[in-house]
This record gives structure tokens, C-alpha cells and sequence, in this order.
């Protein structure tokens, strides 16, 4: 394996290779068991994806179904109170099931009837793939599986209902830390027998190849939107542009379309948490070194044996120990600047939206909302810096309310 | 020749078929391990697998991923793992080989992982979440060392991708019996001789069967196309029974559990 170091330099759109490597980052580390199920994704992608009709239909749908464009909106207030560059908001907050995760489960779903399989499992942390996933199945009528670490349940739990509602079974995992990590542990596990029946619908840019890329590719529909709407409101481009990073499937889908425009600075936030220390974050990009997680070759917070480190933060999508591995590759080609945000500048930045613009941000959200004030308060007023708003906070309501008590 | 390659023609020469278990680092603790792994040296085990518990084992069903949870919540280590290899692997008559994820061969550095495991008589390793299409440079780090790097095939093997698996995997091939995690199973799918008979006739290097095989029923079956049978999760339950009964018991009732295998394997 080459390491990490040589994948520095510039950053190319035009990635993965045929191996699924980012630079040195990728690749599949998985049980034999499901190299026939990742090969015929990655032959059914690439012929969906050259497929006009394809992308037709799922087009069509984004639009109808999802509600797209999304809205990018001038955060003036808000602007005003940073005292800075002009923030304007990605609206993935407004899309239906009120997050960018529908725009990869729509998507996925789509190959899943492409396969001709019966049956869809997925993972998820904060719940939003989850709710994604079960409307994208209960939208085409086929039966859904969610894994959820029990933690997570606890934290999310209208989530949960939603889920139910939709009519997916959600399996509460109770292994590990109980949260996102030991979901996707789970799901991988069912996904080994029965993979000749059944699509895993991942929910970021992580695992083995070719999930990251299709995850990204399905999501790089907010970076296009934004571009152009950029272009058409300001005939330029943003100065800045400011995702969060967890698995990092928003920050790809959001970035990358930006990736080979090298006037525009791109900024990841990562989980800072409560501290620095190990065990208080959940910022691999940050502080950890580049190891095998999930199937994928990519920056992970491991212990000096390789063991995956456990990890924290308020946001149960931003609870997870690794990264996509093309966050790792931007991360080494020095593309994208990655940064943290502590959980309490995350609850103050909730509360400066909620107060400035009426907009209640996801607590995921919330973190790229914190560093992108940061980034703005840093330029002049006739720049402009968009963040991702990656999904509403509805689901977090009772979760801030008790974090708000704690803080008392 | 490996050790391990010289078991199977000793094996082969006696008309005879491999008993391959499989024990976890550490759980209940490394001392308790090294009893159980020359306990099973001593009754007849012709390789024994030593598993390195990891924190996210995604192959490894409830009994295995519980008794690395087990392990690490005591905090065992690597370098403590393979001390207590090597002091019981010159008490074993039989090659002992690693069950380990890549996730630690690549934190160890994969060079310095071979050069510790070979100090600690180590003479494979088992690297499920290493495929084919990635073990290029590590395998040939194990070959210079001849370390044996043991390849799994599995139900969803192409025959293609099996033979190209065959012709890089050195000791043995393992041959998953599912579509799916380790873990007991009453029965085996139906296909799976066919499957390895064929393998059988394509390749020179031994194939051992593992996943779901805990009976004699099993094994009777099984050897009439296998070179071996792998068990993990039925000694690995046996191990879990420690502090419900004694340690001596435990590892003597493993030691009788792999006897009847093994007499059902050489019948």
C-alpha cells in the first residue's frame, strides 16, 4: 500500500480509479463474501450512470418528490451579527424528510430495482438516512431494514417513530458503543447473508468501493445546485464554501462539484465534542492517522494496536470514528481544509440561526453552522461564504433541551 | 517447506484429514489461552487458529465478536498477545496461525507484524478483510518469510476469482462454508461439496472448510472433499462457560468436543 503521504499534491475530480482509491485512500477491505455484491454495484452504476433514462427518472423525482433546487438563501441577519462575509445557506434542511440524505437513498433505490433485489437494510446514526431510506423504499414499495445503535434510538427517537411509520423494521443494535459504528458492524453482517436478495443502501461516502463514490455522486447534486445558483445570483463563485464532515457524504456532494475550482476555498467541520483528548471527539481527520475501517483504507481514530477508538459528540450523525476515504485524499492533497467545532460552539450556533433567521439547523448542521460564522467574521462584506444547512433540527428538539438543562 | 505445508503432507501420506479450532486472544485471559491451545495440540489438532480479537469484526457472528469484545474490555494487547505465542507455541506440536483483521497488520506495519508473529512461532495468518485484489504487497512480504498467507474462498467466489485466490493463497485455502457470518449451523447448503470438489480438482493447495461446522454429522461430510475442517464458534461458546465451571473443566471438555471431530474425521 502506498502511503498516505504520496497521494499529496493536487486534488483531481477525476477520481476513484478503477480500484476505488482516492490517491492512496479506498480500495475495499472487506470479507470475500461480499466481492460479488460490490462488483455487480459497481458494473450496474457505471451503466445506470451512463443511462439517460436513469438519471431521468431520478431527476424527476429529486424534483417532484424531493422538492429541488433547494432553496440558497442570504442569511442577512445572520450575516450582520458575524459582521463579515455575506452567509448564504444550502437549503437541504427544506428537501422532503427534511435532509440531503434522501437525494443518495432515492438514488440507491433506483439501482436496487435496477439489480432486480427484494429487499434494502441500511444503517443509520442520527436517523435521517434511516427516515430517508425507509421513504425511498415505502415510495417503491419494497421492504426496509434499519440498524440503529441503541444509544442513538435513545437520542433520536422521533426519528424512530418516523421510521416505523414509513413502515421499516428498525433493529436496535446493542453491541459497542451503540451508536452509528456498531449499526454499520450490523448491517454489513446481515448484508453477508443476504447479499444475493438484498442492497445495503450506505448512507455516506464511507465503506468499500464503490459506495463512496456513488454516495458522493448521488450527493453532488447540492455542490451543482449551489454552483450555479451561485453564478446566477452573483455571476461568480463563493469565496468560501462549509460543510460539516462526519462519514462526510454532505461535504462531498458539496464540495465536489467546487473541486477543481481553486478560487474557492473549501472548508470541512469535523465533531470537536467536549475536548482535544481521545475519546472526546469524533474528528479523525483532525486527530487521527490512516487505518481500515468499515471496508475502506481512510483516516480513523485507532489506538496504537488498530483498534477503533471510541468516539464523542452531541450529534449522533457526527458520532462515528472514520471518514469517506476522499475526505482523506482532499485532507492530504491539502484541497479542503479540515476544522473542528466543540459541541457547546455547536448548541450557540443552533441558537444564533434559530434567533437570527428562524431556522431550527440539525445538530450535524450546526457544527458547519458555528465554522462557517467563523470563516465569515474573517472576510469583508462583499465576499461570501455558503455553508451546507444539511438538515433541519426538528430531531434534535428534546436532545437540545436536555443538553441545555445539563449546561445550566 | 512451511510447517503448515509439511502437516498436510504428513496428513496426506496417513490418508488423514486436518482438525483445525480456533480459540480467541485473551478471553477469559491469555493464560487460560495458551492452556487451551496446548490442550488442543495435545489431542490432535493439526493447526490451531489463534483469533486477535478486534474491535469491529464484521465477519464474525455473536459468539466470536462477543469474546473479542470480552478481550479487549481487559484492555489485552498486541505485543502481550504474541508474547504468550511465543512462549506456548514451543509446547505445541501443531502450526499455529493468526486470525487477524488487516486493520492491525496495518497499524503494526505489515513487515514488523510478520517479523513479531515469526519471533512468537507463528507460522500463518488467516487476514479475512485482506482481498485478493489488495494483499499483492503483503503476500509477497510473507512469502519472502515463508509465512503462510491463508485466502478464503467463498459460496460467492466466482470460479474465476477462486482460482486466482488458489494460486496466491500458501498453507491452506479456507473455504467459507456460507454466505455469511462465523457461527453454529445445523445444516450446510447443500452445494457446498460440489463447490469444493471442483476447487478440489483445480488447485494442489490443501482446502479446510470453516463457518457453521460444529458436528460430527459435519465433518463425515465434509472430508470426503475437504483436506481439513476449521471450528471457532463451538469451542469459542465451550471458553464462554468459564466462571459458570472451572477452567480445568472447560478446557478438558474442549479437548474431548475436539476428539469426537477428530474421530469423526479419521474413521
Amino acid at each position: 500500500m502506498n502511503p498516505a503521504s504520496e497521494s499529496v499534491g493536487t486534488a483531481s475530480a477525476n477520481v476513484p480509479d478503477a480500484t476505488g482509491r482516492y490517491g492512496a485512500f479506498g480500495g475495499r477491505y472487506v470479507p470475500e463474501t461480499l466481492t460479488r455484491a460490490l462488483d455487480q454495484l459497481a458494473v450496474e452504476y457505471a451503466k445506470a450512470k451512463a443511462d439517460p433514462a436513469f438519471q431521468a427518472e431520478l431527476d424527476q423525482l429529486l424534483q417532484d418528490f424531493v422538492g429541488r433546487p433547494s432553496p440558497f438563501y442570504h442569511a442577512k441577519r445572520l450575516s450582520e451579527k458575524c459582521g463579515g462575509a455575506q452567509i448564504w445557506l444550502k437549503r437541504e434542511d427544506v428537501n422532503h424528510t427534511g435532509a440531503h440524505k434522501i437525494n443518495n437513498t432515492l438514488g440507491q433505490a433506483l439501482l436496487t430495482l435496477r439489480m432486480g433485489k427484494q429487499r434494502v437494510i441500511a444503517e443509520t446514526g442520527a436517523g435521517q438516512h434511516g427516515v430517508a431510506t425507509a421513504t425511498a423504499c415505502a415510495h417503491f414499495g419494497i421492504p426496509c431494514v434499519v440498524y440503529m445503535g441503541e444509544e442513538d434510538i435513545r437520542r433520536q427517537a422521533p426519528n424512530v417513530f418516523s421510521m416505523k411509520l414509513l413502515g421499516a423494521e428498525v433493529r436496535p443494535v446493542t453491541t459497542g458503543s451503540r451508536t452509528l459504528r456498531d449499526a454499520i458492524n450490523e448491517a454489513m453482517r446481515d448484508w453477508m447473508s443476504s447479499v444475493d436478495t438484498t442492497h445495503y443502501i450506505l448512507g455516506s461516502v464511507v465503506g468499500p468501493h464503490p459506495f463512496p463514490q456513488i454516495v458522493r455522486d448521488f450527493q453532488s447534486v447540492i455542490g451543482s445546485e449551489a454552483r450555479v445558483q451561485s453564478l446566477a445570483r452573483f455571476g461568480r463563485l463563493p469565496d468560501s464554501v462549509v460543510a460539516c464532515v462526519g462519514g462526510g457524504s454532505n461535504a462531498a456532494g458539496m464540495f465536489y462539484p467546487f473541486i477543481e475550482d481553486k478560487e474557492v476555498e473549501l472548508v470541512g467541520v469535523e465533531a470537536g465534542g467536549r475536548s482535544d483528548g481521545a475519546g472526546d471527539h469524533a474528528s479523525p481527520l483532525t486527530f487521527g492517522s490512516p487505518g481500515v475501517l468499515h471496508g475502506s483504507y481512510s483516516y480513523v481514530m485507532q489506538d496504537d494496536d488498530g483498534q477503533t477508538c471510541d468516539v464523542h459528540s452531541i450529534s449522533a450523525g457526527l458520532d462515528y470514528p472514520g471518514v469517506g476515504p476522499e475526505h482523506s485524499y482532499w485532507k492530504d492533497t491539502g484541497r479542503v481544509r479540515y476544522t473542528d467545532c466543540k459541541d457547546n460552539a455547536a448548541l450557540d450556533a443552533f441558537d444564533a440561526l434559530a434567533s437570527c433567521e428562524g431556522i431550527l439547523p440539525a445538530l450535524e448542521s450546526s457544527h458547519a453552522i458555528a465554522a462557517g460564522m467563523k470563516v465569515a467574521a474573517e472576510k469583508s462584506s462583499d465576499q461570501i461564504v455558503v455553508i451546507c444547512l444539511s438538515g433541519r433540527g426538528d430531531k434534535d428538539a428534546a436532545e437540545i433541551a436536555r443538553l441545555k438543562e445539563e449546561r445550566k | 517447506m512451511s510447517s503448515i505445508d509439511q502437516v498436510f503432507a504428513d496428513l496426506r501420506a496417513q490418508n488423514r484429514k486436518a482438525f483445525i479450532p480456533f480459540v480467541t486472544a485473551g478471553d477469559p485471559s491469555l493464560d487460560v489461552t495458551s492452556a487451551a491451545l496446548k490442550e488442543l495440540s495435545k489431542r490432535g489438532g493439526s493447526v490451531c487458529e489463534l483469533g486477535i480479537p478486534y474491535s469491529d469484526p464484521i465477519a464474525d457472528g455473536p459468539v466470536i465478536q462477543a469474546s473479542y469484545t470480552r478481550a479487549l474490555q481487559r484492555k489485552i494487547k498486541l505485543s502481550q498477545i504474541l508474547e504468550m505465542a511465543g512462549k506456548t507455541t514451543p509446547e505445541m506440536s501443531a502450526p499455529l496461525v493468526t486470525m487477524v483483521s488487516y486493520a492491525i497488520i496495518h497499524r503494526h506495519g505489515t513487515e514488523q507484524y510478520i517479523q513479531d508473529a515469526k519471533a512468537a512461532g507463528i507460522a500463518g495468518a488467516i487476514v479475512p478483510d485482506l482481498l485478493v485484489e489488495e494483499s499483492g504487497d503483503f503476500a509477497k512480504i510473507c512469502q519472502a518469510n515463508d509465512f503462510s498467507l491463508i485466502q478464503l474462498v467463498t459460496p460467492t467466489t466466482s470460479r474465476e476469482r477462486a482460482m486466482r485466490i488458489a494460486e496466491t493463497s500458501t498453507g491452506f485455502i479456507y473455504y467459507v462454508s456460507v454466505a455469511g457470518i462465523t457461527g453454529e449451523r445445523t445444516q450446510l447448503p447443500p452445494d457446498l461439496l460440489d463447490n469444493v470438489s471442483w476447487l478440489r480438482s483445480q488447485t494442489k493447495v490443501p482446502i479446510c472448510i470453516g463457518f457453521g461446522i460444529s458436528q460430527p454429522e459435519h465433518v463425515r461430510t465434509l472430508k470426503k472433499v475437504a483436506d481439513g475442517v476449521i471450528v471457532g464458534s463451538a469451542i469459542v461458546r465451550r471458553m464462554g462457560e468459564i466462571g459458570e465451571k472451572s477452567e480445568e473443566q472447560v478446557i478438558d471438555e474442549i479437548g474431548d468436543y475436539a476428539e469426537t471431530l477428530i474421530e469423526a474425521l479419521n474413521e
